[in-house]
């Protein structure tokens, strides 16, 4: 685990108003807890165990089944502790924290609903493979199955929805299953394990020994490629004539966007970076023809569409991506690489299957592509590259002002991408204003953009980017959120403002449910049925800028093009501080292009009403 | 669909057996019969389940249960180079005419009676499916009472073992 010393923490940290720390002095331990003696409680041994293991940062809440946690918690230096005002904020916000650092993210609840309330983040985690360490308090051991207070299956429940859960029976086995933990989350297809501990294991005495030894018969994930498969992968790479590389979040989990430029750029093959991918390749790269799938570019979904050769890395052709599945890609050979062996022919049956950590398949394909060049075998891919920048020049994305006169949110999102610059993490909630972040904010680096691509969950914005800033003070960090989203988790601005994170939010205020509506307006006859949220009304309820204050944070109000700038400008210099920005946006803006759910993505509609023409003039 | 047979080696560990069974539920899986028990070893137990899928299906089965941490190991049996076996418990209605009538089909059949009474005898049969399918084909116009069986267990024909392979590895190795 690599961690940064205490002292490397950023002036933001420095800065804070509130410590987490105890502004008076702490009290001693109480009387009988043993202190520098071979024996310990469980609570002590997780504690040293979370320290050994790297953990620097840790999102909770107490509660009674996890308090003999927080007492030894309350005298660690290496473990900083943030008090969220609910569990869900704190499962984003260490998966918020993991996405934006690389590291494990740790978040710890109580029994019953603490536990419940980070189900949603363990979800969320699982299917956007976001490393994540939850640690849950049980009631204790004899009261388990008795339907006592506070009691929930919390592993049964989270069986499905997790790489991995553990119910420690066994003060004894808390070091180990720590560890076992974080390196299961961390290693192989990263992802969240859960461990539950009940409260009479962390109260029991028991002794402490690192480094534990790890007991994972069943867990060897591969992590390098096969030799012939990498040759035959780039025997296809040199020979196609409509290549592309389908790019997933899988490059950026293993940290492998260095090796992609070099491979894109020693083939000259076009690249589409997923949802989960955007950064993992420069946007203003020659080579990249932006985001596939049902809101991506036309001439990304369209190289798929038409390519002879894909060659997915870290990519599981999600349904959002292939659209109606029987119809993508007709004419491609496929090449699949992942480290998780069940995504391979799991939705496309892959002609070539590559099982390994995504670095490493890249450096020894570029190895493997350039023999096949010094062999002379290199195929031209010009008439694909004239095809596709037709395409590219025909089809770029857009947008067209409201003729309502209101404020078009692409032109806010794409404002902000500008003027906050590429450095900044950009952390995204779910729907219309997520959809148009990902399309309008040009992604320079990894790990600047930060969104829930699997599970889609509304709310993930505001305590996933506290997460990101937490972990990286030194950056800025903007949520771009919805104003249905934002009044999910919005109470984490209170966390952010106590703690000192001062992250920035822009609230994409279009007064509705905009992606529920989008689809009310083009499937269900427009009848808006329950997306209109009032923010926008006669009264504006809430008023997101009152509640901002209300909040500790900075409250502003964007209403007109003019002024957009301005404000972004002013939020930007406020860095002591949690900033709220509400755009008030119109509410008829839609994401295009298009491809309607469980169409054919030969259906693409580069706006509404408007079917490309692919064959015209290119 | 064929019928396949997956032996599958897994930590004898509490909530295994859910973990395996929940799996093949949320993934859309059916299962035909599912038989778990210790080994040589007393940290492993062995699973058989007997799945009725087409090949690519099974591919992903195989790997999503090789997903979970607690799997060890995962075989598939072939009818032709495996012993396979069911149990079966039947209870069958008897009178004065037919008692000597499901005796005989027993000794045919190979079963035991195990238990007698004046109006039921029970037989115990092991066997493949079809055995077993066949004694009760036999038995229903005398009359089933009640019949409990087991799912299917099966072992490797020859001297190779299916057995879990020793890992050692260090937690902290290098990404």
């Amino acid at each position: 685990m690599r961690r940064p010393p205490p002292a490397a923490r950023g002036p933001a940290d420095r800065n804070r108003p509130a410590m987490s720390s105890s502004p008076t002095p702490r009290p001693a331990p109480p009387p009988g807890v043993p202190g520098a003696t071979r024996t310990l409680t469980g609570a002590q041994s997780l504690v040293r165990s979370l320290e050994a293991v790297g953990a620097d940062l840790i999102f909770g809440i107490p509660g009674g089944a996890i308090l003999p946690a927080y007492d030894p918690l309350y005298d660690s230096t290496a473990v900083r502790h943030i008090l969220v005002r609910h569990e869900q904020g704190a499962g984003h916000a260490a998966a918020g924290y993991a996405q934006a650092t690389g590291r494990v993210g740790v978040c710890i609840a109580t029994s019953g609903p603490g536990a419940t309330n980070l189900v949603t983040p363990i979800a969320d985690a699982h299917l956007d493979s976001v490393p994540l360490v939850a640690i849950t308090g049980q009631v204790p051991s004899a009261a388990i199955g008795t339907d006592a207070f506070q009691e929930a299956d919390i592993c049964g429940i989270t069986m499905p929805i997790t790489k991995h859960n553990y119910l420690v029976t066994d003060a004894a086995d808390i070091p180990r299953v720590i560890a076992e933990a974080f390196h299961i989350a961390a290693t192989g297809r990263p992802g969240p394990v859960l461990v539950d501990i009940p409260k009479d294991v962390l109260q029991a005495t028991t002794t402490f020994g690192w480094p534990p030894t790890p007991d994972l018969p069943g867990y060897r994930p591969v992590l390098r490629p096969h030799g012939k498969q990498i040759r035959e992968a780039a025997r296809l790479m040199a020979s196609a004539r409509r290549p592309v590389l389908y790019v997933g979040g899988g490059v950026l989990k293993a940290r492998a966007t260095a090796e992609l430029r070099v491979l894109a750029e020693v083939t000259g093959i076009p690249v589409v970076t997923t949802l989960m991918a955007r950064g993992a390749f420069p946007d203003s790269h020659q080579l990249n023809l932006g985001m596939p799938g049902m809101h991506g570019t036309v001439t990304a979904v369209t190289a798929l569409q038409r390519s002879d050769l894909i060659v997915a890395l870290g990519a599981r052709f999600d349904d959002r991506v292939t659209g109606q599945l029987s119809t993508f890609a007709p004419g491609a050979t496929v090449v699949h690489a992942d480290v998780d062996p069940a995504e391979i022919s799991k939705n496309r049956v892959a002609d070539v299957p590559i099982v390994g950590d995504c670095r490493e398949v890249i450096a020894d394909l570029i190895v493997a592509v350039r023999q096949e060049h010094e062999a002379g075998h290199r195929s031209d891919i010009a008439a694909w590259w004239a095809q596709l920048d037709g395409y590219r020049t025909t089809y770029p994305l857009g947008y067209e002002w409201p003729p309502d006169g209101s404020l078009a949110p692409q032109y806010v999102i794409e404002r902000l991408g500008a003027i906050a610059g590429p450095e900044a993490i950009y952390v995204a909630g779910v729907g219309q204003h997520q959809m148009w972040a990902a399309q309008f904010i040009q992604y320079e680096r990894p790990y600047t953009w930060l969104n829930s691509g699997g599970l889609g969950t509304m709310g993930y914005a505001v305590p996933a980017a506290m997460g990101a800033k937490a972990g990286r003070p030194e950056a800025t960090v903007w949520a771009i959120d919805g104003d249905g989203c934002f009044q999910m988790t919005n109470q984490e601005l209170a966390t952010c403002a106590v703690e000192g994170i001062p992250i920035k939010v822009a609230i994409i205020n279009n007064g509705n449910l905009g992606m529920v509506r989008q689809w009310q307006n083009l499937f269900y006859g427009q009848r808006y049925s329950q997306t209109n949220l009032g923010t926008q009304a006669t009264r504006r309820i809430p008023d997101f800028v009152l509640l901002a204050e209300a909040m500790g944070c900075v409250g502003m109000r964007c209403e007109s093009r003019d002024d957009v700038d301005a404000t972004i400008d002013k939020a930007m210099r406020i860095d002591d501080q949690p900033v709220v920005v509400d755009f008030v946006v119109g509410e008829d803006a839609q994401v295009w292009p298009m491809v309607a759910a469980g169409t054919s993505n030969n259906d693409i509609l580069a706006a509404r009403d408007v079917r490309p023409d692919f064959d015209a003039g290119v | 669909m064929t019928t396949h047979t997956l032996s599958v080696l897994v930590e004898n560990k509490p909530g295994v057996l859910a973990r395996v069974a929940s799996l093949f539920s949320r993934r859309g899986f059916n299962i035909d019969s599912l038989a778990v028990g210790p080994t040589e070893n007393e940290h492993i137990s062995r699973m058989t389940i007997v799945v009725n899928l087409d090949e690519l299906p099974l591919e992903q089965v195989t790997k999503q249960l090789n997903k979970l941490v607690n799997v060890i190991k995962i075989v598939e049996l072939h009818t032709a180079t495996a012993v396979q076996r069911e149990l079966l418990l039947v209870k069958v209605k008897i009178d004065a005419t037919s008692r000597t009538q499901v005796l005989e089909t027993a000794e045919l059949f190979r079963a035991k009676v195990v238990d007698v009474s004046t109006e039921s005898l029970t037989l115990e049969a092991t066997g493949t499916p079809d055995k077993l399918d066949a004694l009760l084909r036999v038995l229903e116009p005398i009359g089933i009472r009640e019949m409990v069986q087991s799912g299917a267990v099966a072992v490797g024909r020859g001297p190779r073992v299916i057995a879990a392979t020793p890992a050692v590895r260090q937690l902290d190795r290098p990404a």
